[in-house]
């Protein structure tokens, strides 16, 4: 950190010559200058710093819209038709207006993450201090805060720095946010220029957040062996009172944590979470269960398993009320940011509300002050529990198979599942006395209620599914591995030669939610089919627990069968949503580390070194916020391409290179400064994939980069062309554009390889220095 | 048969698709074209009508028809396993990204397509590269043959039973030269 605040309060001093009360000195900052790296260009760059960056990025990928709406709505002008090259009565257009919709998704994404960390850091600091130093890894990392320092050329060593940064990220995403408003920007790539910008600053924020929250309350710290965490409702002991946290902010949960050790209850009760809580409460106490990702609020809800269901942010379902109260479990709103309408009972005394809650006079109570939410949400529990382990709360079969007998098959219900699962069949089967077809739908629903809200006769479908496939939702027992944390220094220092040279094919980020088009597998077989191919796999949040849930034949999940060191076959859980800011992290600490690149301030040279070099990719498969389409933001400033799977189509906005466009591929050599093409290396920043098997091939592919030795390359066309055999039947057709010289082409490929050669009319070119910034080139041509 | 859109909230807004009520008029406008081409998606061995998968279908209906086919995701590699060859595969996003390219020559590179046809991709998925050209590719015409309305296509067949959809594409293929 370079600076400091001094404050001096005197509330009374007497001298010989005079009396001062009350006298108040602030010195803003004072200059610390132990850190030696040279400051880079561009600390703590504002809007249109990266702007030329961010345009060399978006001239190749250009933007392809999507729009899911042909109107803009935002004005009283409005409505405004914009279809086909219509202008609004502002003037914007649609692609303008697309790019705009872009930029709020990422401002909403940006502010949760940065808000979250606000929350927590303010608390922090509160209970722990200012001056408490940031540890997020001992000796093993001296880089703490690989993001922070890129974008802000901020070292921050205590809680304290952090809120210099967050003033920072604050001021940068209210900027962002005002430039959607009417009158302002009118351009679509300075609009998508400016979504990069604010994921740039949501990695900031969700960096801060999670070394604060690692570094104060004992989680991992950068370890590869961090703890097997249980997995799954089929690992809580129900018949304890249990506390089903659901959110992503870990403070109400400590409290509850803290409250049970402290009155010696740990061992009597269970405290499960849902979504990323879930890893921040098992990175905080090893006796915590997760029960799964977001989608299955409603599966867990329903199923009457909590005795108290606590929520914090983000990601919570809004009809939470609603739902509790069918299953009579009491709720506590733990976040001002999501009150649920409760009466706020931050100051009353704890016995009425525990009075209150257990005797349901109320169903819900909003309580801020996380010490208190562990005192009543451990007090109710433990009085409410005997009374509803006697509850049942789904539909019994006899009931499911009368009610279906009701159903009219008149298809809405199919017509408004985001999966257009089979619902009508299902129902029919069930009339007929066959739930079968119900629990066939259970690993595929995704849990959003859909069904039910456009029922014309109120069918409880949801629930029906939810029992139908019960045995297998109490059955299920696996394991994650606790949230490590960043990547140390030396696992750096051991893979970055590797890495960047092509001999570890590629490292591959399995992130996001859990919107899945067809159930959870997919990310297992995805991560498991890489890992086997010893590319380094790093997972967090929802797609995490998703990658746990499921078993190789030997019974083992891939937390178990895999090692969890950023190593070759590794497969790594980083933790929760704000964990996310490590795998960046880990991107931007190979630059510094392994290739000495300095990161103060210096952004445009790293995001230019780890696009050409590092063979980074992001499979959000299920992604569904704004806070996944942040990250994403984040992750393409950076150079490192993102795929969705289908249903992130509805992000209606790809960044999409034309491998048929040469002209779109060229690079500096640093070396001559001689123009090189590259190929498509990678294709694409931003790609919607349809099927599993396309995101296998596809994120073998995006892995290639212009900087591979002939070696790397070879390795990476090895799998790219192996898996488009096993799963599109034939050889890739685009193998010229990726081969520079014979050398590229895998041994045992060379006759299949040469006949395309040939048939391309391919011609060998040379392996340059690359780099996109006419200012790295160390000798430049006359 | 309904032009409600298949899924509910997939409401089009200022443009909705006309209706196609007999294949015959499907036939017809393909027959106008110039340079049609035929999207093929993931869901094409997932549907099943008369112990056949849609694919099947699809294959005939080429074959007659020689509407080249652009096959998305892993697609190619089941005309592949059924001795059809598409004249060319890339990802549903790309080639939305190429048709509103007029610049693009199409996969022969000799001249961009003037209907893109569109089956198999997942509904909202399809809707979506479909806004996208009703907005960034005004001339281009577009048609779908799924049995799931969707508006923001040029033409599009109404929602249908399978048995419906089976006739409708086999009643296409027949009126084809190659399909008799």
């Amino acid at each position: 950190m370079t600076t400091k605040n001094v404050h001096i309060k005197i509330d009374e001093m007497k001298t010989a010559t005079s009396l001062v009360k009350n006298l108040e000195v602030s010195v803003g900052k004072v200059i610390d200058d132990s850190w030696n790296e040279p400051m880079g260009p561009t600390p703590k760059p504002s809007m249109s710093t990266l702007r030329d960056w961010d345009l060399k990025l978006l001239n190749r990928y250009k933007p392809f819209y999507m729009p899911d709406c042909d109107l803009c709505c935002l004005c009283t002008f409005g409505k405004c038709d914009l279809t086909a090259g219509k202008r609004g009565a502002c003037g914007l257009d649609m692609a303008a207006q697309s790019s705009r919709i872009v930029l709020l998704a990422c401002c909403i994404g940006a502010a949760t993450h940065t808000a979250h960390s606000r929350h927590m850091i303010h608390h922090l600091i509160e209970k722990y201090g200012r001056r408490y130093p940031l540890d997020i890894g001992g000796m093993n990392i001296k880089v703490e805060a690989p993001i922070t320092r890129l974008v802000t050329g901020i070292r921050p060593q205590t809680l304290g720095d952090l809120e210099e940064v967050l003033e920072y990220a604050e001021e940068q995403i209210t900027q962002a946010v005002a430039v959607a408003h009417t009158g302002q920007e009118g351009n679509n790539l300075d609009f998508e220029s400016k979504a990069f910008h604010v994921g740039m600053v949501d990695h900031v924020g969700m960096e801060i957040g999670d070394i604060a929250q690692v570094s104060t309350l004992g989680m991992p710290k950068a370890e590869p062996e961090a703890p097997l965490v249980s997995l799954g409702i089929g690992s809580v002991d129900i018949s304890k009172p249990v506390i089903m946290c659901i959110g992503h902010n870990v403070i109400p949960s400590v409290g509850i944590i803290d409250y049970m050790k402290d009155n010696n209850v740990a061992d009597k009760m269970e405290v499960v979470g849902l979504c990323c809580t879930a890893h921040d409460i098992t990175r905080y106490y090893n006796r915590g269960r997760i029960i799964g990702p977001i989608s299955w609020q409603l599966r867990f809800i329903r199923g009457g398993f909590a005795d108290v269901i606590v929520l914090d942010e983000q990601c919570v379902r809004t009809d939470v009320t609603d739902e509790a109260r069918k299953t009579h479990t009491p709720v506590i709103a733990a976040s001002e940011k999501n009150c649920m309408g409760f009466r706020n009972r931050t100051e009353d005394d704890t016995d009425e509300i525990v009075s209150d809650l257990v005797t349901g006079k109320v169903a819900g109570v909003l309580i801020l002050d996380p010490e208190k939410v562990g005192e009543v949400a451990v007090r109710v529990a433990q009085k409410v529990a005997p009374v509803r382990k006697k509850l049942k709360n789904l539909p019994e079969l006899d009931q499911i198979i009368s009610q279906a007998k009701t159903c009219r098959q008149c298809n809405i219900c199919r017509r408004n599942c985001p999966q257009d699962l089979k619902i009508p069949e299902a129902l029919k089967a069930a009339s007929e006395g066959d739930i079968t077809r119900l629990t066939d739908l259970y690993e595929y629903c995704i849990g959003c209620g859909r069904c039910e809200e456009a029922c014309p006769i109120k069918l409880n479908i949801h629930s029906y599914i939810i029992k139908a496939g019960e045995k297998f939702m109490t059955e299920e027992s696996n394991y994650c591995r606790a949230g490590r944390g960043a990547v140390q220094d030396v696992e750096i220092r051991n893979v970055g030669s590797p890495i960047v040279l092509g001999e570890i094919p590629g490292i591959l980020a399995v992130v996001g939610c859990s919107n899945y088009p067809k159930g959870g597998k997919d990310v297992y077989d995805i991560c498991r089919e890489f890992a086997n191919r010893r590319y380094i796999v790093v997972t967090s949040g929802c797609a995490a627990m998703t990658a746990g849930s499921y078993k190789n034949a030997e019974g083992k999940t891939l937390y178990e069968e895999f090692p969890g060191g950023f190593e070759a076959g590794g497969v790594l859980n980083t933790g929760s949503c704000v964990s996310n800011s490590h795998i960046a992290g880990a991107a931007i600490k190979v630059a510094n580390i392994f290739a000495k690149r300095s990161l103060r301030g210096n952004y445009e040279e790293i995001a230019d070194y780890i696009y050409n070099r590092l063979g980074a990719v992001g499979l959000a498969w299920g992604a569904y916020s704004q806070k996944a389409a942040a990250i994403a933001a984040g992750f393409w400033r950076l150079g490192i391409p993102v795929l969705v799977g289908p249903h992130g189509s509805k992000y209606r906005r790809m960044l999409l290179g034309r491998e048929d466009k040469p002209e779109d591929w060229e690079v500096y050599d640093a070396r001559t400064g001689d123009k090189v093409n590259v190929g498509p290396a990678p294709e694409h920043l931003f790609q919607t994939v349809e099927t599993p098997q396309e995101a296998m091939v596809s994120i073998a592919k995006l892995c290639i980069r212009p900087n591979d030795t002939w070696k790397g390359r070879s390795i990476k066309l090895s799998h790219y062309v192996d898996l488009h055999k096993r799963y599109y039947g034939t050889m890739p057709q685009d193998l010229h554009l990726f081969v520079r010289t014979l050398a590229d082409v895998p041994m045992t490929l060379k006759d299949e390889f040469n006949k395309i050669l040939e048939a391309k009319n391919w011609k060998e070119n040379v392996i340059p220095d690359p780099t996109l910034l006419p200012r790295m080139v160390r000798k430049m041509k006359e | 048969m309904s032009c409600e859109p298949w899924q509910c909230a997939e409401v089009s807004s200022t443009k909705k698709a006309n209706p196609i009520q007999k294949p015959e008029v499907a036939v017809a406008m393909i027959k106008k074209a110039q340079r049609p081409i035929l999207i093929v998606g993931s869901n094409a061995t997932d549907r099943w009508m008369e112990g056949k998968q849609l694919i099947d279908f699809l294959i005939d209906f080429a074959k007659a028809s020689k509407v080249p086919v652009l096959a998305t995701a892993h697609m190619v590699g089941e005309f592949l396993k059924r001795g059809y060859e598409p004249a060319g595969f890339m990802s549903a996003m790309d080639i939305g990204n190429r048709l509103v390219d007029y610049e693009w020559k199409g996969l022969d590179g000799k001249g961009h397509p003037d209907l893109a046809l569109f089956v198999g991709i997942p509904f909202y998925m399809e809707g979506l590269i479909l806004t996208g050209l009703m907005h960034f590719a005004p001339d281009l015409k577009t048609m779908t043959l799924d049995n799931m309305y969707h508006p923001h296509a040029s033409w599009s067949f109404p929602n249908a039973t399978l048995e419906e959809w089976a006739s409708n594409l086999k009643v296409m293929t027949s009126k084809f030269e190659g399909g008799q």
